[in-house]
C-alpha cells in the first residue's frame, strides 16, 4: 500500500537504480604483513610453566608442525574489513531478486531456522560424543529421514552426503555395489543420462569410472526420446541417471516408460531430484518406479548452498538397495536412538560422521513449518510463478523459449537470446554484465551450450509477483537498450564491482588456478614467486 | 604461452576481398569461379565487404583499452583495405597498387606481403577468401575473419564484423596472447548453386582464443584441443591388433593420429593398421581404389567426424569413403567422433549421410553412439540427407 508520505516523495523507478560497492580488494594472502597478528596469546606464566611444562610438549611429536602454516598474517580489523567488503561486492538472495540463478536459484531461507541451527544445543555438539548424550539430534535425523521417505516414497534415506553431487556419487556407489552383489559389476559399466539432466549425473558416474551415454533432446519437444534410450540400453547398462523436469523446465511424461526400459535391460533407475521444487507433494520417485533418488537439501529444503557453507544431500532407496546405504544409519529402538555401524554390505562412509547436522536441522524445521499441504503449495506456487514469469519474459523483444512450443513449463525455463544477438550483435555475456548494473543476476547454462545464447530463470516460491515484475523490467530495459544503444550494453558493466573479465581462461587447464598455491605456480613471474614456494 | 612474441608497436594486418558477398543479395550464392563477380555487379550487387571491415575497425577502436597505444594498421590499397581504414578513420599504411577488379591472386599476394610482419591478420570475406589466405599463412600467424561473404562455414570467422573488432582488440591488448586451431571449410559453389550443401575441409588456421567465433556456440569446458585429446585417448584404448582403420578428414581425427604418432593429412583420408609393435600408417591421402584394397584384406573400421555445422558424416569432403568401402566395413565398424561442443551444436538434429547410394543411406540411418570424450558417448541419430 502506498502511504501518503511515500507518495509525497514520488514513486521509485523500476527497474531500481543500483550501484555495486567497488573496493579493489586484494585477496587475503596479499593483505598479509609479516608479524601481524589477530590475537596475541599471552606468554605462559612462569609458575604454570614450571609445574606443567610447555603445552606444545604435551602434543605427540607426529602432530607438531615443523614449519608454521602458510596463513595470511593480519590484524582482526583487517580480516573483518576484508570479508565485509567482499560481502558488499556480491549479489545474493538477501540483497537482490535472485531468480536469475536458474537451476541454482536459492529460495529464501527463513532466519528462524538459522537460529535453530546456531542454537548452542546444536552448534556445540561434537560428533565424538557418546550417542546417549546426542539423543535430540539423532531424533531429528531419524524424523527427517521419515519425512523424506514420505516425500519420495522410498523405503530408506541417508542424510550423510555433504552436497547434492555427493548424494549422486553416493547413489552411483550404491548402484555399483548392487550390481557387484549380483556378480555383474564388471559387465555393467555404462550409465545413461540426458543432455539437459543435472550435469553432476554424468560427472559423478564418470568419476566412478562408468562410461557415460548421453541422450540428446528431440529438436521439437526438447525431451529425450524413448527410441534413443532403447538404442542406448544393453546388458552393459548399470543405470539411468535422469532429472525430471530437466533444466529446460520441460517434464518428461514418458518417465515411467524410461524406467521400464532400463529395468528390462537389468539396469537401475535413479531420479535426480535437483528440480524437485516443482513436483514436491505432487509426484514421487517411487510411483514412477525409480530404485534410487536424491534431493539437494539446499535447493529444495531451504538450507545453504554448498558454496555458501556446508551443503547437504539426501539419497532415497528402495528395499533392495537398503543394505548398501552408507554407514552408519540412525535407528530407533523403542524410545532411544542409536547409530548402526554393523552394516557389512554398506558402501562405507561418504562423509565423516553423519553428514551436515546443522543443515539437517534447517531442513527439518522448514518441512515441519510447512506440513504436507504446505509442501504441495510450495510446488504449486513455484510452478505458477514460473509460468507467470515466462508469459512476461516472452513479451521481451529478441527473447524466446526453445522447444515444446505452447506448453507450460514446470519450475524453470531455459530461454534463448539468439533473436536479440542476431538483431543487435549483443550477446549473453554483455546482457549478463548489464544485468549486474541493475543489481540483477544472470546465469546462462552449463557448457557446452545446446540452447544458443541461453538464459535460465527459476523463480521458486519465494518471490512475489512484484519481485518477478521487477526482474522482467530489468531484462526488458537491457533488451530495449541493446536495440537502441548496443554499445552501452556491450561495454557493461558500468556500475559493478569490476569491469569485464576475459573468461576464456576458465577453459584452459594451463591457466586456471583454483587455489593461491596453483595461482603462484602458474602465474608468478620469477620476482613475485617466493623461493620457498611449497610444491603441490 | 604467447604464440608470438609481442613487439614494441603492435601491427595489425587487414585484407578486404572487395568482391566477397557480391553474389548473396543477387542470388548467386558466392563469387567463386571466373566471371561470377562481374555477373553479380551486372545484376546490381553492391560491394559490402569494405563497409563490414570498417565496422570491425570501429568496434576495435571502441574496445581498445584507454591509455594503450593502438596497433598500426597495414592493409591492401584501395578497396582491399585502405578504403575501410579511411571509413573508420584509422591511420594506415597501404601495400600494393589500387585496382578496380581484384582476384584471388591479389588476396594471396597481399597475404604473402603481410604474413611475416603483423601480429594479427584480419580479413573480410567469405569461405573462399579464407581458403586463399589459408594457402599462404603458416601456423605462426594468428588470423581472424570478418564475415562478409555469402558462405561462412569456416570456424575462423567472428560471429559478426563488430565481434571481429572486439575479438581482435581483446587479443592484441593482452600480453599473453592465446590462439586456437580452427578449420577452414568451403562449400562446392557449383553444387551449392544447384541446391546442394557440400562442405569440404581445406585446412586450418590459428585464431584468437575466446568467444564470438563462428560455428561455436560456446567454448567447450576444457577447450577444443583438450576435448579432441580426450577423444583420441578413448579411441586408442579401443583399437584392435590386426585391424585396419580408415581416418576421415578433420582436426578431431588428426588428434587421434597425433596420439598414435602418425602423421595424418588434415583434409585427406588416411589409413593405418594396428600391428604387434603399434600402429603403422598404410597410406596418406588415399583414393577410393586404395581404400577398397585396404578394406578387402581384413577386418577394418572407419573413424570419421562430422564436417561443418550441418553435421554431414558421409558424402561431403570424404567421397573416397565410397558406398562400396562402407558396405565392406559395415555399420557396426563405423566409429564416429565429435567433441561435446560439436554434439551440442547439433542440438538434437541428426547427422546426415549422402553416400550416393540411397539404399546404403537408409541402412546407415538410425541411432549411433558417438564418442565425445574419454568414457563419454552421445546417442545421435543418422538420417539420409
Amino acid at each position: 500500500m502506498t502511504t501518503p508520505r511515500a507518495h509525497a516523495i514520488g514513486p521509485k523507478p523500476s527497474p531500481c537504480r543500483f550501484h555495486q560497492a567497488r573496493w579493489d580488494e586484494p585477496i587475503i594472502f596479499e593483505h598479509s604483513v609479516p608479524g601481524a597478528r589477530g590475537v596475541l596469546i599471552p606468554e605462559l606464566e612462569d609458575g604454570i610453566r614450571e609445574r606443567v611444562g610447555s603445552p606444545a610438549d604435551a602434543l605427540p611429536a607426529g602432530v607438531r608442525r615443523v614449519t608454521p602454516p602458510a596463513l595470511p598474517e593480519m590484524a582482526q580489523v583487517n580480516v573483518l574489513r576484508h570479508y565485509t567488503r567482499l560481502s558488499q561486492e556480491t549479489l545474493g538472495v538477501d540483497v537482490n531478486i535472485d531468480v536469475g540463478q536458474g537451476t541454482c536459484t536459492m529460495k529464501y531461507s527463513p532466519k528462524i531456522n538459522e537460529s535453530f541451527a546456531r542454537d548452542q544445543r546444536i552448534a556445540d555438539l561434537h560428533p565424538l560424543q557418546d550417542e546417549s548424550t546426542v539423543q535430540g539430534v539423532l531424533e531429528i535425523m531419524w524424523h527427517l529421514e521419515r519425512l523424506l521417505c514420505e516425500i519420495s516414497g522410498m523405503d530408506r534415506v541417508t542424510l550423510q552426503p555433504p552436497s547434492g553431487s555427493a548424494a549422486i556419487w553416493t547413489n552411483v556407489s550404491m548402484i555399483r555395489a548392487y550390481h557387484a552383489s549380483r556378480g555383474e559389476a564388471e559387465q555393467r559399466d555404462e550409465v545413461i543420462t540426458t543432455a539437459f539432466s543435472h550435469p553432476s549425473n554424468a560427472a559423478c558416474a564418470r568419476t566412478a569410472g562408468y562410461t557415460i551415454i548421453t541422450l540428446q533432446p528431440d529438436p521439437v519437444s526438447g525431451r529425450p526420446t524413448l527410441d534413443a534410450l532403447k538404442a542406448a540400453v544393453s546388458e552393459r547398462t548399470a543405470a539411468l541417471l535422469i532429472t525430471n523436469p530437466e533444466d529446460t523446465g520441460i517434464y518428461n511424461d514418458e518417465i515411467d516408460e524410461f524406467v521400464r526400459v532400463v529395468h528390462e535391460a537389468g539396469g537401475l533407475a535413479c531420479y535426480d531430484q535437483a528440480n524437485a521444487n516443482g513436483v514436491l507433494g505432487i509426484a514421487r520417485a517411487r510411483e514412477a518406479g525409480f530404485d534410487l533418488c536424491h534431493f539437494n537439501l539446499h535447493k529444495t529444503f531451504s538450507t545453504p548452498h554448498g558454496c555458501g557453507g556446508p551443503g547437504a544431500g539426501a539419497c532415497g532407496v528402495t528395499e533392495a538397495l537398503v543394505p548398501f546405504l552408507p554407514s552408519p544409519t540412525v535407528e530407533r529402538d523403542g524410545g532411544r536412538f542409536r547409530l548402526d555401524h554393523d552394516r557389512p554390505r554398506s558402501i562405507g562412509k561418504v562423509q565423516p560422521w553423519y553428514g551436515s547436522a546443522p543443515n539437517q536441522v534447517r531442513a527439518y524445521a522448514w518441512i515441519m513449518s510447512l506440513g504436507a499441504e504446505g509442501l504441495r503449495q510450495v510446488a504449486e506456487t513455484a510452478v505458477l510463478n514460473n509460468n507467470y514469469l515466462m508469459r512476461q519474459v516472452l513479451a521481451i523483444r529478441g527473447l524466446s523459449a526453445p522447444y515444446a512450443q505452447g506448453e507450460r513449463r514446470i519450475e524453470q525455463v531455459r530461454y534463448s537470446w539468439k533473436g536479440l544477438a542476431d538483431d543487435t550483435d549483443v550477446h549473453i555475456d554483455h546482457i549478463a554484465a548489464r544485468m549486474n548494473d541493475h543489481g540483477g543476476h544472470f546465469w546462462s547454462s552449463h557448457h557446452p551450450f545446446v540452447v544458443p545464447e541461453p538464459m535460465t530463470l527459476e523463480p521458486t516460491e519465494s518471490y512475489s509477483m512484484h519481485d518477478l515484475d521487477e526482474h522482467v523490467a530489468m531484462l526488458n530495459a537491457v533488451a530495449e537498450e541493446a536495440y537502441a544503444d548496443p554499445d552501452t550494453v556491450r561495454s557493461a558493466p558500468h556500475r559493478s564491482t569490476i569491469h569485464q573479465v576475459d573468461d576464456s581462461w576458465l577453459d584452459d587447464p594451463e591457466q586456471w588456478a583454483v587455489t593461491w598455491r596453483a595461482y603462484l605456480r602458474k602465474h608468478s613471474t620469477p620476482m613475485e614467486a617466493s623461493s620457498d614456494e611449497p610444491a603441490d | 604461452m604467447p604464440d608470438r612474441p609481442s613487439q614494441d608497436v603492435l601491427r595489425l594486418g587487414l585484407i578486404v576481398n572487395p568482391i566477397a558477398g557480391l553474389g548473396g543479395r543477387v542470388g548467386l550464392k558466392g563469387t567463386d569461379g571466373a566471371g561470377m563477380a562481374e555477373r553479380a555487379l551486372d545484376l546490381g550487387a553492391e560491394p559490402r565487404a569494405a563497409a563490414r571491415a570498417a565496422t570491425a575497425l570501429r568496434r576495435l577502436a571502441e574496445a581498445w583499452p584507454a591509455g594503450q597505444a593502438p596497433p598500426m594498421l597495414i592493409c591492401g590499397a584501395g578497396e582491399m583495405g585502405a578504403s575501410a581504414a579511411v571509413a573508420a578513420s584509422w591511420p594506415h599504411e597501404a601495400l600494393g597498387e589500387r585496382r578496380t577488379r581484384t582476384t584471388a591472386d591479389d588476396t594471396r599476394r597481399l597475404a604473402v606481403a603481410l604474413a611475416e610482419s603483423v601480429d594479427l591478420l584480419l580479413f573480410a570475406g567469405g569461405d573462399g577468401t579464407a581458403r586463399d589466405i589459408c594457402e599462404i599463412v603458416t601456423d605462426h600467424l594468428p588470423v581472424l575473419g570478418i564475415p562478409a561473404g555469402v558462405k561462412i562455414q569456416s570456424a575462423v570467422f567472428a560471429t559478426s564484423p563488430g565481434a571481429a573488432g572486439e575479438v581482435a582488440a581483446r587479443y592484441l591488448a593482452t600480453s599473453a596472447r592465446r590462439t586456437v586451431e580452427r578449420e577452414v571449410l568451403d562449400l562446392d559453389e557449383e553444387a551449392y548453386r544447384a541446391g546442394h550443401v557440400r562442405p569440404r575441409l581445406h585446412g586450418s588456421m590459428r585464431v584468437p582464443r575466446g568467444p564470438r567465433l563462428q560455428s561455436r556456440k560456446s567454448p567447450a569446458p576444457a577447450g577444443d584441443a583438450a576435448a579432441m585429446a580426450s577423444i583420441a585417448a578413448e579411441v586408442e584404448g579401443l583399437l584392435e591388433p590386426g585391424r585396419r582403420y580408415i581416418l576421415g578428414p578433420g582436426t578431431t581425427t588428426r588428434a587421434l593420429a597425433l596420439r598414435l604418432g602418425l602423421e595424418k593429412t588434415l583434409v585427406g583420408i588416411d589409413a593405418f593398421e594396428v600391428e604387434a609393435d603399434g600402429p603403422r600408417l598404410l597410406i596418406r591421402d588415399a583414393a577410393e581404389a586404395d581404400l577398397r584394397d585396404i578394406v578387402r584384406d581384413g577386418p577394418s573400421s572407419i573413424v570419421i567426424t562430422p564436417i561443418g555445422g550441418q553435421g554431414f558424416l558421409f558424402g561431403r569432403g570424404n567421397q573416397p569413403i565410397s558406398p562400396e568401402v562402407i558396405r565392406v566395413v559395415g555399420r557396426e565398424s563405423i566409429i564416429v567422433l565429435a567433441t561435446p561442443g560439436k554434439v551440442a551444436e547439433l542440438a538434437g538434429r541428426p547427422l546426415l549421410v549422402d553416400t550416393g547410394d540411397e539404399t546404403l543411406d537408409r541402412e546407415l540411418a538410425g541411432h549411433i553412439r558417438v564418442i565425445s570424450g574419454r568414457g563419454e558417448r552421445a546417442i545421435v541419430r543418422i538420417e539420409s540427407a
